[in-house]
């Protein structure tokens, strides 16, 4: 290399080049530095959750109801099925009018009234979870003097809707055009086309909105602390206040028991365990088709 | 995008084209190159727009029954524009627009009142990708138009899903196959079982788009095969940018190219042993010779 001379640009390029490369190790290096600020309070999170919240898991854990504050023992049996009832019907409330919304929007809402529509689910989907819990009280619990778990589920069922209808209608314009013009060459007519070609396409994507819609509704407290309020005792009946796992680890990690504190963790920790495994299953279930699709 | 499904108050007054036993009105004012053989399609004066711009510019064509017709041309000549009025799916451009006549079998596709979706159960299209419907099997995908038309009784669908995989050439390849997804046939296969599904309508007309541009060589052979068979059924048109394709598979052929104004215009249309061999016009001559396209 050095046995003949090297015109000057060569040498120029040369600097140039070890420049380039320190300031390629450089930024990968401040990039890995970036995931590891997003991921290790992630494990962080899980690896205290597990910690605390594993030696709290008994059955009387899932079995029995909290029991007089200060005395040992009791579970939390009627939040887990407070919550849930309160998340079910929430999704059945909500599920059907987010899907209805996305349709609307992707298929027939390339107008005025569309971008309106989704100008509204957009603020809607922003709006801070504690804001529709007091809509909702104010809508139900006030007219009905008490409060309720119908009324936990309509807050719930709101918080839902833009998420899902967001998703749907996603999914529903990555439907390819060119199956659209398949179904109408066909002669099958807008809605045939729409209700059996398009919208079973974007199934697996609308499946895979509604449980992340789901896992997001599963840990809210805020919108329940004024709709459900909560509830010492099991109940299934939902014109009364009922128990949910979110309020019950508000109350119990803020409350002064050591008992308390143990279940507060552990219900943590069911919580994280219900999410992850619905992560899992949707994965499990359409995560392939979903990204050929996308 | 315009909305063709609503809007169909006039149906129940509506022309249905072709019904069995009505026969072209226009016999009279054919063009010469037609006069042997029955019309299936008689479109005059076709212009066709993507919002202001001009795609085709008045191109009149008589399409044969029963006979293969090829249409030729650069790309941007507007041959996909061309057909696709003949089904009415141009309109589904956002701010398309039509002019002109298409008469199919007598009856003016564009009349007030003519609901698309009756004109598109009657005239099939074969698009340039192979599009199976990937949420259903071999079965269901030929089956989807007759569902789409009412069919509700199983033995029929299966009868006909039957014929029509036979007829498309593809029942041999997949009859053990049927509950299979649709897409996860080859490229070729896709492209047959789209043909099928069209075809177990029974379309009288069958438009292909470009039907082996994203094809192989022996997959293409295939359906050119497939095309002489169905032609004895169907009448087709196929658009091809391949001159070879068109001069092996077609009874006629039309050549197209962008005019000076940047619209698709017709410039020679004769029998497929005439124009390769004997064309007519200059630009005909130097297109099929490879002087230009």
């Amino acid at each position: 290399m050095t046995t003949f001379d090297r015109s000057a640009i060569q040498v120029r390029s040369d600097r140039l080049y070890r420049r380039r490369k320190l300031l390629n190790h450089a930024v990968t290096g401040l990039m890995l530095l970036a995931v590891a600020c997003a991921v290790v309070p992630l494990f962080l999170i899980l690896f205290y959750v597990l910690k605390d919240g594993l030696p709290g898991l008994s059955v009387h854990f899932f079995t029995q109801n909290p029991v007089a504050p200060g005395t040992p023992g009791g579970g939390v049996h009627n939040a887990i099925v407070g919550s849930a009832i309160m998340v079910g019907l929430a999704v059945l409330i909500g599920v059907p009018v987010a899907i209805g919304t996305g349709v609307f929007l992707s298929e027939y809402g390339q107008n005025r009234f569309g971008s309106t529509v989704r100008f509204v689910i957009e603020v809607m989907a922003g709006i801070p979870s504690i804001t529709v819990g007091l809509f909702v009280y104010s809508l139900i619990v006030v007219r009905q003097h008490h409060f309720s778990g119908f009324a936990g589920a309509v807050a719930l069922a709101i918080i839902l809707i833009p998420i899902v209808a967001r998703i749907t209608e996603e999914m529903l314009l990555l439907v390819p055009r060119s199956l659209r013009e398949a179904s109408y060459a066909l002669g099958a007519p807008r809605w045939k086309t729409v209700l059996s070609i398009v919208f079973p396409t974007a199934l697996p994507g609308i499946i895979t909105g509604i449980m992340l819609g789901l896992s997001r509704i599963a840990g809210e407290a805020a919108p329940l602390l004024f709709t459900s309020l909560g509830n010492e005792f099991y109940t299934t009946n939902i014109t009364s206040a009922m128990d949910s796992l979110p309020t019950r680890i508000y109350s119990y990690a803020t409350g002064p028991y050591d008992n308390w504190h143990k279940q507060a963790w552990a219900m943590s920790l069911l919580l994280v365990a219900i999410i992850l495994v619905i992560s899992l299953a949707v994965r499990a279930l359409f995560g392939s088709r979903v990204t050929v699709r996308q | 995008m315009t909305d063709l499904q609503t809007g169909q108050s006039g149906r129940a007054t509506a022309p249905r084209p072709g019904q069995p036993g009505q026969h072209p009105q226009q016999a009279t004012d054919s063009p010469p190159i037609a006069k042997d053989r029955e019309i299936a399609i008689s479109a005059r004066d076709v212009s066709a727009w993507y919002g202001p711009k001009l795609a085709i510019s008045g191109i009149s064509m008589e399409i044969k029954k029963n006979a293969i017709t090829a249409l030729i041309g650069p790309s941007g000549c507007g041959k996909s524009t061309y057909i696709r009025c003949f089904n009415r799916m141009h309109e589904f451009a956002p701010n398309a627009r039509v002019a002109g006549t298409i008469l199919v079998d007598g009856n003016d596709i564009y009349a007030p009142g003519v609901d698309p979706v009756r004109v598109r159960q009657r005239i099939g299209m074969v698009f340039q990708k192979p599009n199976p419907f990937p949420t259903m099997s071999i079965a269901e995908n030929v089956a989807a138009g007759l569902r789409f038309m009412g069919v509700r009784s199983k033995a029929e669908i299966g009868d006909r899903v039957e014929s029509a995989l036979k007829l498309a050439a593809l029942w041999e390849e997949v009859k053990d196959d049927l509950k299979k997804p649709g897409i996860a046939l080859s490229g070729g296969q896709q492209q047959r079982l789209c043909i099928a599904r069209t075809i177990a309508v029974e379309p009288e007309v069958v438009l292909m788009d470009e039907p082996c541009s994203a094809l192989d060589p022996v997959a293409t052979l295939k359906i050119e095969d497939l095309m002489r068979g169905l032609a004895e059924r169907y009448t087709i048109i196929i658009v091809t940018h391949n001159m070879q394709q068109a001069a092996r598979v077609s009874d006629e052929t039309a050549f197209l190219l962008m005019g000076e104004d940047g619209a698709g215009q017709l410039i020679e249309y004769r029998s497929t042993a005439d124009f390769f061999t004997n064309p007519r016009d200059k630009r005909t001559e130097d297109y099929i010779t490879g002087r230009f396209g």
